[in-house]
């Protein structure tokens, strides 16, 4: 019964960073950690701080939380590097021969 | 890495009760119609989610396209026509009755979401003038310009409207509460549904909920042959809380399943495999019918089914001379003859006629309107398009009128999955159900991509409704049947386990050993002794490693209880693929001991549910609901002059 009156949690690194909060746009209301299906913010228990990313690997890169975010630009989504779609200039149509 | 303060109450060991006459378990679309139906009706309802409802579920931060609301005013077939259509193409393996549902009551759940203030129309005329938009209603569309039954709609924000609704109805929801077990009882000789058992997934306060009737509306399974430890959040296509946790409540309970063979070659995970949905170039769903081209800048032609090369980008949107509708979009993506849509030409006849790789997707080449209502309407509106996709690559610099889009893989499909990566896709198996989408137990009903042969949406949003609708009927007929305390306890044991073991095997590595044992003995060509192994192997994950699974607070206990389902399910689909002993094109089987495809015999379904631990087959014959409308309407005729609310 330990455990269960000494609830434990540290970060769970992964190999990316998709939640990233901007610190002077955040006003550490926790509505993204309250939002997220996945669970993987833990909400700041320092007033006005942003939430804790705690599990980033479990992130489904869906945006809810940036979606319900009240100010637009203090979290941003970002996508692990190789998960980066190329796009280029659209070819040109090549002249008929 | 640093210990953080646990952020959450400590209430291990309480108990909280709730009663109603409908409980809904799962608040996806299906789940939210379902609790609206039934709250409209009188009835006192809770909703349980394990995320937050306002974005929870598949189509949480949107989605583009509604299939099949073939009542809508400008449609040019009938619910008949293109529900008949599907079971047919899937060779009557189909769920004729979901299908039915979505065709004949998908456009009342949009006009709903309307009168809720969510968009579903043009109404400020952007498009004015597309060969998509029917200019009276102002309605737009997808797939098949002519027969009109496929919608292009603003997704985005139906979910948040949706829990609007409910609050203002009265629905009474838990967000952050799995729900984890089913409550039965025996009542005139016949088991059934009175209740489930949740935990909250921040403090592990268990949740007794004790109701008349259940509607499970939890998705379908996941995470069975895909795991990555590092990024687990990206191993499969659907949310990452969707992984069968309702399917192995139900196996639990002896609830009947069907198709539970059934499984495809993995196509959507972003681990690695693939990228994030609808951003890399490809041409079908959301993105279908762009512009495709070489790295030479040399167009990929379009052929319609007879072969014919299309010379505009309009003729990819009509079904040809003679053919009433084709079937495209997200349930049917390759249909046979008779449904087939305009396709580009195959891939290996490109290679064959010197198409050099990479090929891109190059909306720049398309009309505007066309290339707006990819890139704006639809990629903003997806499921989970708005930001990872529309909003990303836009700040990177992405214009859809000046740049392309990269395929990657070889074809469309972006990713590159071994044949025994798999994954439960395009029209799966599920729950067994009949016409009120009740499962084989009193009281429990379904809905949404928990029910076999389910897609999209649209289908989740009809079914969601119709079920709730059922359910309340039901409720209205029956009292409140005492619950066996023995259960909760039982459930509180096994919820609680992992958290009395100090040190011990973690989530991760038990779901990686379950998806490596489903690849080496479910892959992609199954075999009896092979498929008996597999059973071997999670039989002794079950005795040796569940004791020992370890935790140290409720996210880890939630992961955990989510791995515990997985194994349920994988064992479910082991033994649905021993008890078909032949191949099946349809449900993309094959067996290396019956290569026969699809003999007479057992071109059927086959269903499965555990009785006292042993898995028991049971066979229903093809189209076994009957003429579709004959059947919807006998049953449905207070819906339909009752104003289909």
């Amino acid at each position: 019964m330990k455990k269960m009156n000494e609830l434990t949690v540290s970060v769970v690194p992964c190999s990316a960073n998709p939640i990233q909060f901007d610190d002077s746009k955040c006003i550490g209301c926790n509505t993204c950690a309250r939002t997220c299906h996945g669970d993987v913010l833990l909400p700041s228990t320092e007033q006005g701080k942003h939430p804790i990313v705690a599990w980033p690997g479990e992130c489904w890169y869906c945006g809810a939380c940036v979606l319900e975010c009240p100010v637009e630009g203090a979290i941003r989504l970002e996508h692990p590097l190789m998960n980066r779609t190329k796009f280029v200039d659209a070819i040109p149509e090549p002249a008929a021969e | 890495m640093s210990e953080i303060k646990w952020p959450y109450a400590n209430e291990f060991g309480q108990e909280e009760k709730a009663e109603c006459d409908v409980l809904v378990l799962g608040a996806g679309m299906a789940g939210c119609f379902a609790a609206i139906a039934a709250a409209r009706r009188g009835q006192k309802v809770i909703v349980v989610e394990k995320g937050a409802t306002v974005r929870s579920g598949a189509a949480g931060t949107g989605f583009d396209h509604w299939e099949s609301a073939c009542t809508n005013p400008s449609s040019r077939v009938t619910a008949k026509e293109i529900a008949e259509a599907y079971v047919d193409e899937q060779d009557h393996l189909s769920n004729g009755i979901a299908h039915y549902i979505c065709c004949e009551e998908g456009w009342d759940r949009l006009v709903d979401l309307e009168e809720m203030g969510c968009k579903i129309r043009d109404t400020e005329d952007e498009f004015k003038g597309a060969d998509f938009r029917d200019e009276e209603t102002k309605l737009l569309f997808a797939y098949d310009y002519y027969s009109r039954f496929t919608l292009r709609v603003w997704g985005k924000g139906f979910k948040p409207a949706l829990l609007k609704e409910m609050k203002k109805l009265g629905v009474k929801i838990y967000d952050h509460t799995e729900a984890t077990a089913l409550l039965t009882t025996e009542a005139g000789g016949k088991k059934r549904g009175v209740g489930a058992i949740g935990m909250d997934t921040h403090t592990g306060k268990i949740r007794i909920f004790h109701a008349k009737a259940t509607v499970l509306t939890m998705s379908r399974p996941a995470r069975l042959w895909l795991f990555n430890a590092d990024l687990p959040g990206l191993c499969e296509f659907r949310p990452f809380n969707s992984i069968g946790s309702g399917h192995s409540m139900g196996w639990r309970a002896g609830m009947e399943f069907t198709m539970m063979e059934k499984s495809v070659r993995a196509e959507f995970s972003a681990a690695g495999s693939s990228f994030p949905p609808y951003s890399a170039g490809n041409n079908h769903n959301t993105w279908y019918a762009c512009t495709m081209v070489d790295s030479r800048g040399v167009e990929i032609p379009y052929l319609d089914r007879d072969g014919n090369v299309l010379k505009t980008v309009k003729e990819r949107y009509f079904p040809v001379k003679g053919q009433k509708f084709f079937l495209k979009g997200g349930v049917i993506d390759e249909p046979k003859y008779e449904y087939r849509g305009p396709e580009t030409m195959s891939f290996d006849e490109l290679m064959k006629r010197g198409y050099k790789l990479p090929f891109y997707a190059d909306m720049s080449r398309m009309p505007e309107m066309e290339r707006k209502a990819m890139w704006g309407l639809m990629i903003g509106n997806e499921g989970k398009t708005a930001v990872p996709v529309y909003d990303y690559y836009n700040k990177r610099g992405f214009d859809p009128s000046k740049k392309a889009m990269q395929v990657y893989g070889t074809g469309w499909t972006s990713a590159s999955f071994s044949a025994d990566e798999r994954q439960l896709f395009g029209a799966p198996g599920g729950i067994m159900h009949d016409w009120d989408l009740k499962t084989n137990i009193d009281g429990i009903y379904a809905g949404g991509d928990q029910l076999f042969g389910s897609d999209c949406a649209g289908q989740a949003s009809a079914t969601g409704y119709y079920a709730g609708r059922k359910a309340s009927a039901y409720a209205d007929t029956v009292a409140l049947e005492d619950y066996d305390r023995q259960q909760v306890d039982d459930e509180i044991e096994r919820l609680y386990a992992p958290m009395y073991v100090e040190e011990g095997y973690s989530w991760k590595e038990l779901n990686w050993a379950i998806a490596k044992c489903m690849k080496n003995y479910c892959g992609a060509i199954k075999n009896e002794a092979l498929l008996v192994q597999g059973l071997d192997l999670l039989n002794t994950y079950r005795t040796e490693i569940v004791p020992k699974l370890s935790c140290h607070n409720t996210h880890e206990l939630v992961r955990t209880h989510e791995v515990l389902d997985i194994l349920n399910v994988a064992e479910m689909i082991l033994e649905a693929c021993r008890m078909r002993k032949s191949s099946s094109k349809t449900l993309c089987f094959e067996r290396s001991d019956y290569p026969e495809v699809d003999p007479p015999e057992d071109h059927h379904f086959i269903t499965i549910r555990q009785e006292n631990g042993k898995a028991v087959r049971g066979d229903v014959e093809l189209d076994y609901f009957g003429d579709l409308k004959t059947e919807y309407d006998k049953r449905n005729q207070d819906y339909i002059n009752g104003g289909k609310k």
